[in-house]
């Protein structure tokens, strides 16, 4: 039912508890991310300063990217663990074509488009093949991981054309990340919301049954919204390779769990069938948020994973709660 | 299909074959493969995954997972060295109260997941950050060594020709397989696995059982690090990271059901032996160790894909 309520577009009214009914969640990480911005911003200064605001949310934007294409992912009622790694290979992918000397657009969309392929074939195997997307993505993140450190030994990539480093592109002085984050962000949420083809995600994700019984070609759908997801992993591939002068060649650690955890916390739903991408997006920038005041508030760097840990927990808990209380 | 050629398709089956095909083929890539001392040394090798996949079956048997487990390796293993040398406790009783750590965490774990209702998958991923944040915090990212001697008999000794840990592998497998397959506890985990809500009706204690569960890995866990702090000997925060995948392929590969309600601790124990077998046997044919990775997720692919092709009995 929340699946419903969360896509209906019936809040013309504007009433605050049906706006807070349909995007709980996505308040309260908004709340939060406020909350911490003024906490933070009171105690030091130079937290709320251009550079750090910039670092908050350029850097963690390929996160926010990739929670896009997974919060689908998640909502079609899947998952995907092995996106971490294919980031990796995309960015390498992207960043050996730069330096070999081919036009930079193709060094780009190369990573879009091999993203697509990769996911699609995984979802191929998990519509047709009917292999749990655990599983599935499971032995694809053993294949891109491995292949990739193979084919690379570890060296990495250095002498990046400048004109190729796209994720330190400004525009009306504001870092390119932050637009595509955004922009991503709103234009994918509409397309969940207003079309057919994204609304039938929610549907699958609900009930796949009942979703096939209304006429919906299940599968085919799956395969497009891991095609999809490919799609924004390759983006959030290309704007995280580009974020310094050299790509490291490696799976860069733990990078599936922070965006699974971005959509989670963001309000959707592993059980499959509700969510948006806004609130993913909102998440993926708090945790940068968090990391970042942390910092600013003196907290002892080696204790900032099980602080962050601890508010991941909390936030989890406090959503049970809501949603216990909302049904 | 007959039920008798059925039942010889059946996944531990079709398994088993692949683990013989795949011994044969190393076999003959090299002569040190079937070697007596490379078996028992892959032995002690596996133990640490391996006791940690037995209780991992259980979890997934019951449709959740805990991709917690090797944070909470590596939460023990600290523990081992912070309470030993930090506090000045007695070196046993050091490993005691790690492994009771380990089975706190674990109790953690079971908690969020049946008393607020927390999908396990998150529930844990939640507490995979917390318990590798309270590693490196407790730690501060130092490593701890300089055991004494007696210390590393556990990961580097033998008992009667057999390396110790292999032995505390198979005492733990042959209890496994037997809670799993012949007690009442062990049918309760396939009823909360294979319908919940008809097992709370039924009378099983659902939620007890689910708790047990998570405790036993966690325990299970920080086992699995006091034998791996020995083998290694030293402690490190980042210690058993990427286990919790590992032990998943495992459980996986050997045939039990991502969605609960299905699975056996013989699968789980082939799927062990398949990919060690071929990490040591692709390692002495001149494979890289991350050549190796590729060919461990295409078997697991490609196994999963065979006996969904056989064995076609309506779920998937």
């Amino acid at each position: 039912m929340e699946a419903v309520a969360a896509a209906a577009p019936a809040r013309k009214g504007g009433r605050l508890a049906r706006l807070f009914g349909a995007y709980g969640q996505e308040l309260v990480i908004l709340g939060a991310l406020l909350a911490l911005m003024v906490v933070s911003g009171t105690v030091n200064r130079r937290f709320l300063g251009e550079n750090n605001l910039n670092s908050i949310f350029s850097g963690n934007a390929y996160v926010a990217v990739a929670a896009i294409g997974m919060s689908m992912v998640i909502i079609a009622g899947h998952i995907d663990v092995s996106v971490g790694s294919l980031i990796g290979v995309l960015a390498t992918i992207s960043g050996t074509l730069a330096v070999r000397g081919y036009p930079i657009w193709v060094a780009w969309l190369a990573s879009v488009l091999v993203g697509i392929a990769v996911e699609a074939f995984t979802g191929a195997l998990i519509a047709y093949a009917r292999i749990p997307a655990i599983v599935v993505t499971l032995g694809m993140l053993s294949i891109l991981k491995g292949g990739l450190i193979s084919a690379t030994q570890g060296a990495w990539i250095t002498n990046l054309p400048p004109g190729f480093l796209l994720a330190q592109f400004r525009f009306l002085g504001i870092l390119s990340p932050v637009w595509f984050a955004a922009v991503l962000t709103v234009l994918a949420a509409l397309w969940m919301r207003y079309t057919a083809v994204g609304r039938s995600i929610y549907a699958i994700g609900g009930n796949p049954d009942a979703a096939r019984a209304a006429g919906i070609q299940t599968r085919p759908t799956v395969v497009l919204v891991f095609a999809i997801h490919g799609f924004f992993a390759g983006i959030a591939a290309v704007l995280f390779g580009t974020q310094l002068q050299v790509i490291q060649s490696t799976v860069p650690p733990n990078l599936e769990l922070n965006v699974i955890t971005a959509s989670v916390i963001g309000g959707v739903s592993i059980l499959g069938g509700t969510g948006t991408v806004i609130g993913s997006t909102l998440a993926a920038v708090l945790f940068g948020a968090i990391g970042s005041s942390l910092i600013f508030l003196n907290v002892s760097a080696y204790w900032l994973k099980a602080v962050l840990g601890l508010m991941i927990l909390a936030t989890v808990l406090a959503d049970m709660a809501r949603r216990s209380r909302a049904s | 299909m007959p039920t008798s050629l059925r039942r010889l398709l059946r996944h531990e089956t079709i398994l088993a074959a692949l683990v013989v095909v795949a011994l044969v083929v190393l076999a003959t890539q090299s002569e040190r493969f079937f070697t007596a001392a490379n078996i028992l040394n892959q032995g002690r090798l596996m133990a640490e995954a391996g006791l940690v996949a037995l209780t991992m079956t259980f979890v997934i048997i019951t449709g959740g997972i805990d991709l917690s487990v090797g944070s909470i390796l590596g939460l023990a293993a600290i523990l081992v060295g912070v309470l030993w040398k930090n506090l000045g406790l007695a070196l046993p009783v050091a490993m005691v109260l790690a492994v009771g750590a380990g089975g706190l965490a674990g109790l953690v774990n079971g908690l969020i997941v049946t008393r607020f209702k927390v999908p396990p998958l998150i529930a844990t991923l939640a507490t995979l950050a917390l318990y590798r944040g309270l590693a490196e915090g407790i730690s501060q990212s130092r490593s701890v060594r300089g055991y004494p001697e007696w210390f590393y008999a556990l990961g580097q000794g033998d008992a009667a020709g057999m390396p110790v840990q292999v032995w505390i592998l198979l005492v733990a497998t042959v209890a496994a397989a037997g809670i799993l397959g012949l007690t009442t506890f062990g049918r309760a985990t396939y009823a909360v696995g294979a319908n919940e809500t008809a097992a709370r009706f039924s009378g099983v204690a659902v939620d007890r059982t689910r708790l047990l569960i998570y405790t036993a890995s966690g325990l299970m866990s920080g086992l699995a690090a006091v034998i791996f702090v020995s083998r290694v000997t030293t402690t490190r925060s980042d210690m058993g990271s990427g286990l919790e995948l590992d032990v998943i392929t495992a459980v996986v590969l050997g045939g039990t059901s991502i969605f609960g309600g299905k699975g056996t601790v013989v699968g789980t124990v082939l799927g062990l032996v398949l990919i060690q077998a071929l990490r040591s046997g692709l390692s002495l044919a001149g494979v890289k160790g991350d050549g190796t990775i590729v060919v461990i997720g295409l078997v697991l692919i490609g196994a999963i894909l065979v006996s969904n092709v056989f064995g076609r009995d309506g779920d998937g």
